[in-house]
């Protein structure tokens, strides 16, 4: 049913009394998956093929199953049922699984509980049929297969079809043809014959289901050490209440996070709307922090810095302030006159520009052990505030022998040059001519072969791995023949250059003449100061 | 006569009261170590103050970013971190800022946060917010281009909250006009041929330097400088070696004694 619930939902205009199939292409047919209550009472099965139905029921329309659209549809329902408890599984295709062990007293009992999901679900437009059972098996079973009431809930188990424990096809055929058709027919018998006739799976799925063996849902996400909720009688519609709620929910957080002597990194709302979705914001920061000021302000650059502003619908019911990730932190400093100790402004101000532009906007550099000049810094994320490494200082005296601007990737230029390894002597950049007047190098810069996941062949030579750095490359390349090795990157040849009006450029030519290439083209790499 | 000197005074005295105390505690000044330019505008650079930086060619872009790096050098506080703010078009076109290069210069690439912003309205922004946070030491802010949004009123208001908070703000403009701003000096660099090596190899970053325009005080004044990485100061070029006698009537290209007096 979900299909049709969601083909409904999206499209409003569907007329009620119109059959609806969903189809797939099946072994070279086009055939039913799913369907519609209407088209299923007219007699049309999952199974079927698309003609035979069509002939059987002329006004049936056919849409194109999509599983995966069903799929998100229903993460986004099992969101809205996060309000209930935490602990929230999908059972796929159609079904979701909560559980309610100790949560079901704040809505009034299970019949309340499911009474309010009944009412919300409703008010999406979805069919719903639910269960609640002491396994999660025995609901999932009980809320597909159940057609009957039942005295309690070990008798109604017991009446379901063998189907209910979902095996794979022959065994569910084989128990038919043993005469087993229910549930209590199966676990009346004893388990070993059972287990030696229709594999130990059916009978371990039997214990599940009639809770004989304990069984557990997993989550669809794990639980946060700290989960702080505030529920609303009357829906709330501004973005600006909302806030005020977070902020006394960061309050409780604070508290919370000053009795475990911790702080938090990651702070994540979920506002519930009343028609059952939800939206999420969540922040970061780069140091522990409990200070409900800074976390009210990073939310709202959050929500500032939101492409598509945040919709109320028909007001938020509740907002759920979660912390899912802690680190220690000592206790603070309280001023005399009133207010804690400015934290570490540095601190704030990149998390501030961090959740504002997004995390890889605002970066600090840490050096990587390599050659090759564009890989040699690498950037990472300033909120993750990395630990300062070690640069190389730069040789005294020497004037610098890396630029500052470096040109990723490099720039092609058009130079003259001698063959085979002269210096440049004139070049042409950005339509613009360049006489050489001063120069360094060559400064070889060899490719990290060593790196690159080539197929290397069997190679009779020990000398392609030659120990003497200053010569490796030079020798490696002319004794590897280009047809035996595919060398996609090739050794550069690196000068630091002055034009006629002062100006420092960084050239390289890529490629040795004659054995790695025939026409080493030049680029410009960088720019000195 | 006399009326109007008092006059003259009453309205100064109200002018320092509208200008604020600001102007009193004059701040601490980074000196560049060149006494001609130190003593132009009253013995260094002035920290917690916005500066500005123009390359007279889009080509000297580079040694204009280099001028920033050194100038963040000296007005840095010891321990505070230098926070560049970019464009994205900048890192593009102009190149990324690469931190071996700092280092080069003499800045630990450590100490640099560096800001990609999408636009120009947010780079105004996020360079208002860096601006206003005292523990930054240094802000390099580099508009690509000729944004509309940095006017009077946006550097202005860099201005006072680098006054209030004791940064010192460098506005880098690498492909622009100077229009009218708010900030403490204007300057105008050019890349200079520099005092080759060995081998006629180039050697230290070497500048000519305009100071175009410096608040309260007389602008004007044309330099050449040359970066002295080891002792963290600027100085006069060296003069060329001297060159061999070459043949008569001959001369080596680039070899020419520049600065032959």
């Amino acid at each position: 049913m979900l299909p049709a619930d969601r083909f409904r939902a999206l499209h409003p205009d569907t007329p009620a009394d119109q059959p609806l199939a969903f189809i797939e292409k099946q072994r070279g047919a086009m055939r039913i998956v799913a369907v519609d209550a209407r088209a299923l009472r007219l007699g049309i099965a999952p199974g079927l093929t698309l003609a035979d139905a069509r002939a059987r029921v002329p006004e049936l329309a056919a849409i194109d199953h999509d599983p995966h659209a069903d799929a998100l549809w229903l993460e986004r329902i099992a969101d809205g049922c996060d309000r209930y408890t935490p602990m929230v599984a999908l059972d796929p295709p159609d079904g979701i699984t909560l559980d309610i062990s100790g949560t079901e007293h704040l809505f009034g009992g299970e019949g309340a509980l499911a009474a309010d999901a009944e009412r919300r679900i409703a008010a999406l437009g979805l069919h719903l049929r639910h269960a609640v059972a002491a396994t999660p098996e025995a609901a999932q079973a009980l809320a597909r297969y159940q057609t009957m009431p039942a005295p309690d809930e070990a008798a109604a188990v017991r009446r379901l079809p063998v189907a209910a424990l979902r095996l794979e096809e022959e065994i569910e055929v084989a128990l038919g043809r043993a005469g087993l058709k229910t549930i209590g027919d199966l676990a009346q018998r004893p388990s070993a014959p059972i287990a030696a006739r229709f594999g130990s799976e059916t009978v371990a799925t039997l214990d599940r289901l009639i809770g004989h063996a304990d069984s557990r849902i997993v989550p669809r996400r794990p639980l946060p050490a700290l989960l702080f909720e505030r529920r609303f009688a009357e829906p709330i519609l501004r973005t600006e209440q909302a806030l005020l709620t977070i902020s006394e929910l960061a309050g409780e957080a604070a508290g919370a996070l000053e009795e475990r002597r911790s702080g938090g990194r990651r702070f994540a709302v979920r506002l519930y709307r009343s028609d059952g979705l939800t939206r999420d914001l969540a922040i970061e920061t780069s140091l522990p922090t409990r200070d409900p000021a800074l976390v009210v302000r990073l939310m709202r650059e959050r929500i500032d810095a939101l492409a598509d502003p945040i919709d109320p619908g028909f007001g938020f019911d509740m907002i759920r302030l979660a912390v899912p990730m802690a680190e220690p932190l000592g206790a603070s400093q309280f001023q005399l006159e009133g207010g804690s100790v400015s934290a570490d402004a540095l601190a704030a101000l990149v998390d501030r520009l961090g959740t504002r532009l997004g995390r890889g906007r605002v970066r600090r550099f840490a050096p990587r052990d390599t050659h090759i000049p564009e890989q040699r810094a690498l950037p990472l994320p300033a909120m993750d505030s990395p630990a300062p490494a070690p640069w190389g200082s730069p040789v005294p005296g020497e004037p610098p022998l890396r630029p500052l601007h470096l040109f990723d990737p490099p720039q092609p230029i058009e130079v003259l040059a001698e063959v085979p390894d002269g210096p440049p002597r004139r070049f042409r950049w950005r339509r613009t001519h360049h006489d050489v007047t001063r120069f360094e190098g060559p400064e070889r810069i060899a490719s990290e072969w060593w790196r690159v996941k080539v197929e290397r062949l069997p190679d009779p030579e020990p000398s392609v791995v030659h120990p003497d750095p200053g010569r490796d490359d030079l020798e490696a390349a002319e004794e590897m023949p280009p047809a035996r090795h595919p060398r996609p990157l090739l050794t550069r040849d690196y000068f630091r250059v002055e034009d006629a009006r002062g100006r420092r450029f960084w050239l390289f030519r890529h490629g040795l003449y004659g054995s790695e290439t025939d026409r080493p083209c030049w680029y410009v790499h960088g720019l000195f100061a | 006569m006399v009326e109007s000197v008092e006059a003259l005074c009453a309205l100064r005295g109200t002018i320092a009261r509208i200008e604020g105390q600001r102007m009193a505690d004059a701040p601490a000044a980074a000196a560049l170590g060149h006494a001609g330019i130190d003593a132009a505008i009253g013995g260094g650079l002035a920290r917690g103050r916005l500066h500005e930086l123009f390359a007279a060619q889009p080509e000297d872009a580079g040694a204009a970013a280099g001028f920033a790096t050194m100038l963040a050098l000296l007005a840095l506080p010891p321990g505070a971190p230098l926070l560049w703010l970019r464009q994205d078009e900048a890192e593009r076109g102009a190149g990324r800022l690469h931190p071996p290069g700092l280092a080069e210069i003499g800045l630990d690439p450590s100490r640099l946060v560096l800001v990609v912003l999408p636009d120009p309205v947010a780079l105004l922004r996020a360079a208002a917010e860096v601006v206003r946070c005292p523990q930054v030491g240094v802000a390099v802010i580099e508009p690509w281009r000729r944004p509309r949004a940095l006017d009077l009123t946006a550097s202005r208001r860099l201005a006072i909250a680098a006054e209030a908070s004791g940064v010192t703000a460098l506005m880098l403009r690498a492909d622009a006009e100077p229009g009218p701003s708010a900030a403490q000096t204007r300057w105008s660099v050019t890349a200079a041929a520099s005092t080759a090596l060995e081998a006629d190899a180039p050697g230290h970053p070497t500048f000519d330097l305009e100071l175009l325009r410096r608040r309260g005080g007389p602008a004007g004044g044309r330099w050449r400088l040359e970066w002295d990485r080891e002792r963290v100061r600027f100085r006069e070029p060296a003069l060329p070696r001297a060159v061999p006698a070459v043949a008569a009537g001959g001369s080596l290209p680039g070899a020419a004694p520049r600065y032959a007096r």
